[in-house]
């Protein structure tokens, strides 16, 4: 399976504010009855950017000049709580192609990473100048460099970390794993051999 | 070397090192529910691969089903119909024991599991559900997975993971009055924090936790992730092995004491060395219960609810305010005589038989309060059917309470069980997040069972010490 490598992700972005932000509110889970993740875009933090009566509630994604964005700046422990992949999906399909955060919620990070959707940390003050510098200008482009371990804006910059093992997969086009994991078939069969409650019976 | 069951369990399922420097881990038991695998066997199909070990994949569907009494298919919403027939259909083609409702055996699949005997101790375990954590009671490493690598372990068994770092968390000496699995979960949550226990496995031990019941330790590990810790696990002991002892698919006869052998082996070797240790003591811990918008923002029932003015920090005081903008609730207040709307207890944290008992003992001849809507929902078919001989259906129903089938119902109000605009729900759930239980307004104040059950019956938030005044542990 030959994947796109994803070395670095450039576009404008936009700052949701906030720590804790779990996967409920990226995406509620009414949204999540359905057999298919097409159309989930739509329902991206569905209940904090609309109110009860079904209006905008002027949400970072909603402002106008930040349409289009593709990269999403955010606070600590993004994406905790439920592992539904729906969260990155919705993401994803809303049409981001990075997030920047503090750090992220263990599970979020790996579906996200397997989505090709690079998630790197950032210190709270980097991220508070990023978040500046768009606030100043939504139009500013934004470069997040996963090769470099970078996020570029203007003729700033600013250091992040990522997982070497995510990294390693983004940049060298192996972040999902299926190929990779077919190919030891034999060996899988032979280890799981060892134990006598995987013999099928 | 001495090791950790994380280390001994994680090395023994390795297939290899990826290309990518992710482990190539095999999956012993892979358990499925009908939210997050429809679309996992649609990339399945789409790749025109097969389910490589159908036998060692299990089945149900919980999220989704109608809890009235005797809901029957069709049901109401045409969603949820679709996903019990897509569950059913990709079961049924690819030779996956299915749970079904007409089997008697259905539930909430971290409680099915165990009641089944599939969850034993030194297997690796995942499903595409955070709460996969559960299962740790027994001594697996087990973890919840996105609906891709749902796809991968069906494909392969196997899937791409990074290790974890190992946390021993200790807690020591005895519990008060009152004080139950629960409380001691959310008091390390709140102590450890909301994301304190991210990339490391929690080991929990200590005095506290040998004594506990296999459901006690299963409370304790299903909420990990709300810690952040994506793995938690408690080394098995006889404990374990007398729950597991005759269960369906436990092992029998020779195979029995052979894997008993190898149960033990597993254990956690003395004098292994961990990545970190937190000490607890269990006299600090009080009946808890929240007051914000995250598992971690919890106070003893006797506690005040924050102000964010004597906040240390600016963030932390935006955290506490925003938290309080959405509770309505006043900062400094009393938690304790918080009014309530909703009382609600099940879910796979506490919808175990031990925790319908341990209420029922206590509603005996006392009612729920007028105006409070009470579900009682057990976890499983299983939990339902023995509640029903032992009569405790009788005593819920008596004291007020819905009696309600088996699912998740109003934990994540997938089905029709839901919070109805800023309604106040006490909780015996796992996750206290806006909107979760089913209104975008909705609100909830995560507690133990029997808090749940005091909070019902005295119409607002109450510490279940007075209300039940025999109550002891």
């Amino acid at each position: 399976m030959s994947l796109a490598k994803i070395t670095q992700v450039t576009g404008r972005a936009v700052h949701v504010p906030g720590n804790d932000i779990d996967t409920d509110r990226i995406i509620p889970a009414r949204f999540m009855k359905c057999v298919s993740f097409d159309g989930l875009g739509q329902y991206l933090f569905y209940d904090v950017r609309h109110t009860p009566d079904d209006k905008l509630t002027g949400h970072p994604i909603d402002k106008p000049g930040h349409k289009g964005a593709t990269i999403m700046l955010s606070g600590a422990n993004f994406g905790c709580g439920s592992s539904r992949e729906h969260a990155p999906q919705a993401i994803h399909k809303a049409g981001f192609r990075a997030i920047i955060a503090e750090n992220f919620a263990e599970i979020f990070f790996g579906n996200s990473t397997t989505l090709g959707i690079p998630c790197v940390n950032a210190k709270h003050e980097d991220i508070a100048r990023v978040a500046a510098a768009i606030e100043a200008n939504p139009q500013l482009e934004v470069t997040v460099d996963v090769e470099r371990l970078e996020v570029r804006f203007g003729d700033q910059k600013i250091p992040v970390t990522m997982r070497e093992s995510a990294r390693e997969g983004l940049v060298a086009g192996r972040w999902d794993a299926i190929g990779e994991l077919l190919e030891a078939r034999e060996a899988t069969a032979a280890l799981a051999a060892k134990f006598p409650h995987m013999a099928a019976s | 070397m001495p090791k950790t069951l994380f280390q001994k369990v994680w090395e023994a399922h390795a297939v290899r090192k990826l290309s990518s420097g992710h482990t190539q881990l095999l999956v012993d038991t892979h358990l499925l529910h009908e939210v997050t695998s429809p679309q996992a066997f649609g990339m399945l199909r789409d790749l025109n691969l097969k389910v490589a070990m159908p036998h060692r994949t299990f089945a149900t569907v919980d999220h989704i089903i109608p809890t009235n009494p005797g809901a029957c298919e069709p049901f109401a919403d045409p969603l949820a119909q679709a996903m019990m027939d897509a569950i059913r259909k990709n079961c049924q083609d690819n030779g996956i024991v299915f749970f079904d409702r007409a089997t008697g055996k259905q539930g909430v699949i971290h409680i099915i599991a165990p009641e089944q005997g599939i969850t034993q101790p030194g297997m690796t375990i995942a499903c595409g559900d955070s709460h996969t954590s559960t299962h740790g009671a027994f001594g697996a490493i087990s973890f919840g997975i996105g609906t891709t690598q749902i796809r991968d372990i069906l494909a392969t068994q196997t899937m791409a993971i990074s290790p974890l770092k190992v946390r021993r968390v200790e807690v020591n000496g005895k519990l008060g009055r009152g004080v139950y699995a629960k409380d001691v979960i959310l008091h390390i949550i709140r102590t450890l924090g909301v994301n304190g226990g991210t990339g490391y496995a929690y080991e929990f031990a200590g005095e506290v936790l040998d004594n506990m019941s296999m459901e006690e330790r299963m409370t304790v590990c299903n909420m990990s992730i709300e810690g952040g810790a994506r793995v938690g696990y408690v080394n098995p002991d006889e404990t374990t092995f007398a729950y597991l002892k005759d269960r369906p698919y436990a092992p029998k006869g020779a195979a029995w004491d052979e894997a008993v052998a190898r149960w033990k082996a597993c254990a956690s070797d003395p004098g292994c060395a961990y990545d970190d240790v937190v000490k607890i003591d269990a006299a600090d811990i009080a009946p808890t219960v929240t007051w914000g918008i995250n598992p971690a923002e919890g106070i003893s029932i006797n506690e005040n609810i924050p102000d964010p003015a004597t906040a240390a920090t600016a963030e932390e005081k935006a955290e506490i305010e925003e938290a309080l903008a959405y509770m309505k609730f006043t900062p400094g207040a009393p938690i304790k005589g918080t009014k309530i709307d909703v009382a609600f207890l099940g879910s796979c944290t506490n919808g175990r038989l031990t925790d319908f008992q341990e209420v029922a003992r206590h509603i005996k001849g006392k009612k729920v309060a007028p105006g409070i809507r009470a579900l009682a929902v057990p976890g499983s078919q299983g939990v339902a059917a023995i509640c029903r001989e032992l009569g405790l259906d009788q005593v819920f129903k008596d004291a007020g309470f819905e009696w309600r089938d088996a699912g998740c119902s109003m934990c994540l109000a997938m089905n029709p069980d839901k919070l109805v605009g800023d309604q106040v729900s006490a909780s015996s759930s796992n996750r206290n997040f806006k909107g979760r239980q089913g209104s975008p307004t909705g609100r909830t104040i995560l507690m133990s069972p029997l808090m749940v059950a005091a909070a019902a019956i005295a119409g607002h938030v109450a510490d279940a010490r007075e209300v039940f005044p025999e109550a002891n542990n």
